[in-house]
């Protein structure tokens, strides 16, 4: 019997830093399978964001650039541009892509530029140590919104996959988890399918991933996942929001 | 290929051409808009690259991206971009990416106006950014100059894996004069399979590259910056240039100036020759790295009893003028910086006046 299951190449095995609980080491996983059964490794660049997935290029054994937060869109744009050939991704988290990066990733989006995101939505700046994001929800205590994000002062989260889906540029847009292994399952298929759009030259793709944080949270990780579903995942609705299709 | 009247802004853009970089991301700006109209009609034709980004602060993220995957690439703007631009700057730098950036100046601080200045010197040979690094910093005086040094500045970057700045006041971009344009570089961005992102297929290796500029362990960040200093000081012992003027005489007074403003100086300088006061002037080509040396054996000429910075600032070039002249002797500040450009007459006023004083 031959080997069923190993881990993918594009993958190192280095022990990750990572707090326990946290959801990266999924998706890191899923995206190493993804260009392995692709077959894009040699030719795939990623783009480190700010935050604490900086150290992505750890693990994943691609060629990297480091991004300076909220940047990473640009950096691909730049990219893409230049050497179409090469398959690029952006990793980022909420803070980089939905508050500091907002300008870079809608432009990007809207000139429908070819290259794939990654964005980690897990509601709380992480690597600065669990201050209020746009995605913070309503009532949610961090440390900068001790007695909980006010709507009225703050407004509601930005959700970010129904923002980008309203540009009339054709795109791939879904939001997807990897709190429940059902949820990876259909993550995976996302990323793979984001990936093909851009092996095809279609279209700008981006999968939201809904992931916890119980470090910042304050929570154990199975706390963790029993809040992401029961708080983010009625209003970060999972789906595909726009395909080029 | 003969000479051709041309503005120097298109003069700008076409040398980049011919200096083989077909890459170019912008964002308008007056005084140097034309160097992206220009492009975006002329990109296409040789099969480069022209995109018009949403803010400068993402065009220097465009050029970095680019740059880390080995092409060479530029871009243009004035002194409110460049400054949104010093975030992306400070990390090219940090990387070690090569990449051209041309700061057609105008006049701040804030809006301030868009006539010409040369109130970006600190911003280019000081900072601009955070952290410890340096541009070298290219100043032309004419349209020809600019061209030339576009060609230079291209295959530098690459030879230092550091940004590069042409640094020319709104005049040098609004301008029109005759141009020649020198042959085609032939020249391919060196050793970049060594750095580059540029995938593992392309170099045909197993091994890949990281373009970062984060280093969490003191030690190493302080080795990273130890070898950034270096390169730095290299610059300084091989890419010193500048030019000197009237230096053959027994001058009373020195002038230091760059640019536009040496030109307006070398006229002032003729008239004074004609009526019998011979002053000499140091202009640097290169701002960063400065010509101290130049400066100081200038000044050190026994006739010569006091030195003037003239520039379109505050005064700012004037600090490196006084740190080259070493307290040797007095350093005076002629400039204006609204727009207007000083005339030789009041180039000469301000040149009287201070040798009453020395």
């Amino acid at each position: 019997m031959g080997k069923t299951f190993a881990k993918p190449e594009a993958l190192s095995d280095l022990h990750t830093h990572y707090c326990p609980g946290c959801t990266h080491g999924i998706i890191h996983r899923l995206i190493a399978e993804v260009i392995d059964e692709l077959g894009i490794k040699g030719r795939t660049v990623g783009i480190a964001p700010v935050g604490c997935a900086v150290l992505v290029y750890n693990y994943l054994t691609l060629d990297f650039q480091e991004a300076a937060h909220g940047r990473a869109p640009a950096m691909a744009t730049g990219m893409k541009r230049v050497r179409p050939d090469l398959i690029v991704f952006t990793y980022q988290g909420d803070g980089d892509l939905a508050s500091i990066g907002m300008g870079e990733i809608i432009h990007a989006a809207n000139r429908g530029e070819k290259f794939t995101t990654i964005f980690v939505n897990n509601a709380v700046y992480g690597m600065t140590g669990g201050q209020m994001a746009p995605t913070t929800m309503p009532g949610q205590r961090t440390t900068t919104s001790p007695f909980g994000r006010k709507v009225e002062e703050c407004g509601m989260p930005i959700k970010m996959a129904e923002l980008l889906s309203a540009l009339e540029t054709p795109g791939y847009i879904t939001r997807q988890s990897v709190i429940k292994p059902k949820y990876i399952v259909r993550a995976k298929k996302a990323i793979k399918k984001a990936f093909q759009y851009q092996l095809e030259g279609r279209c700008f793709s981006l999968v939201e991933v809904i992931s916890t944080c119980p470090t910042n949270w304050g929570l154990t990780p199975v706390q963790a996942i029993k809040w992401a579903e029961e708080t983010m995942l009625p209003y970060y609705k999972l789906g595909e929001f726009k395909t080029p299709d | 290929m003969g000479k051709i009247l041309m503005k120097g802004n298109e003069a700008i853009a076409e040398a980049a051409i011919r200096a083989g970089c077909l890459n170019y991301f912008g964002y308008p700006i007056t005084p140097q808009s034309e160097v992206a109209e220009y492009l975006s009609r002329r990109m296409p034709e040789v099969g480069g690259v022209f995109l018009q980004g949403e803010s400068e602060v993402a065009v220097s993220y465009m050029l970095f991206g680019a740059s880390a995957c080995g092409a060479r690439v530029f871009t243009t703007s004035s002194s409110p971009g460049i400054s949104l631009m010093g975030e992306g700057i400070s990390y090219i730098a940090g990387a070690q990416c090569p990449a051209v950036f041309v700061n057609i100046m105008r006049g701040g601080p804030g809006l301030g106006g868009i006539l010409p200045s040369q109130s970006d010197y600190f911003q280019a040979t000081k900072g601009g950014g955070h952290g410890d690094y340096r541009l070298l910093v290219m100043a032309p005086a004419s349209v020809q100059e600019a061209v030339e040094m576009i060609m230079l500045a291209f295959p530098l970057a690459e030879k230092y894996r550091n940004p590069v700045m042409l640094l020319g006041d709104g005049l040098i971009g609004q301008m029109m004069e005759p141009v020649e344009f020198p042959d085609h570089l032939n020249s391919e961005p060196t050793n970049k399979d060594e750095w580059a992102t540029n995938g593992m297929d392309t170099r045909g290796s197993n091994k890949r590259n990281l373009v970062k500029s984060l280093f969490l362990d003191a030690g190493k960040l302080n080795e990273h910056n130890l070898m950034l200093k270096a390169k730095y000081d290299r610059m300084k012992r091989e890419e010193i240039r500048y030019e000197l003027y009237n230096i053959e005489s027994d001058y009373k007074t020195l002038i230091v100036s760059y640019g536009t403003m040496s030109r307006v100086c070398k006229t002032a300088i003729d008239n004074m020759k004609d009526e019998g006061l011979e002053v000499g002037m140091v202009r640097p080509q290169t701002l960063f790295p400065f010509p101290e040396k130049a400066i100081y054996e200038a000044a050190s000429k026994e006739s010569c009893k006091i030195v003037v910075s003239i520039e379109m600032s505050m005064g700012q070039m004037v600090e490196d003028v006084e740190r080259s002249v070493k307290g040797k002797l007095l350093v005076r500040w002629y400039g204006k910086c609204g727009g207007d450009v000083p005339t030789p007459e009041e180039v000469i006023e301000a040149v009287k006046s201070f040798n009453k004083g020395a």
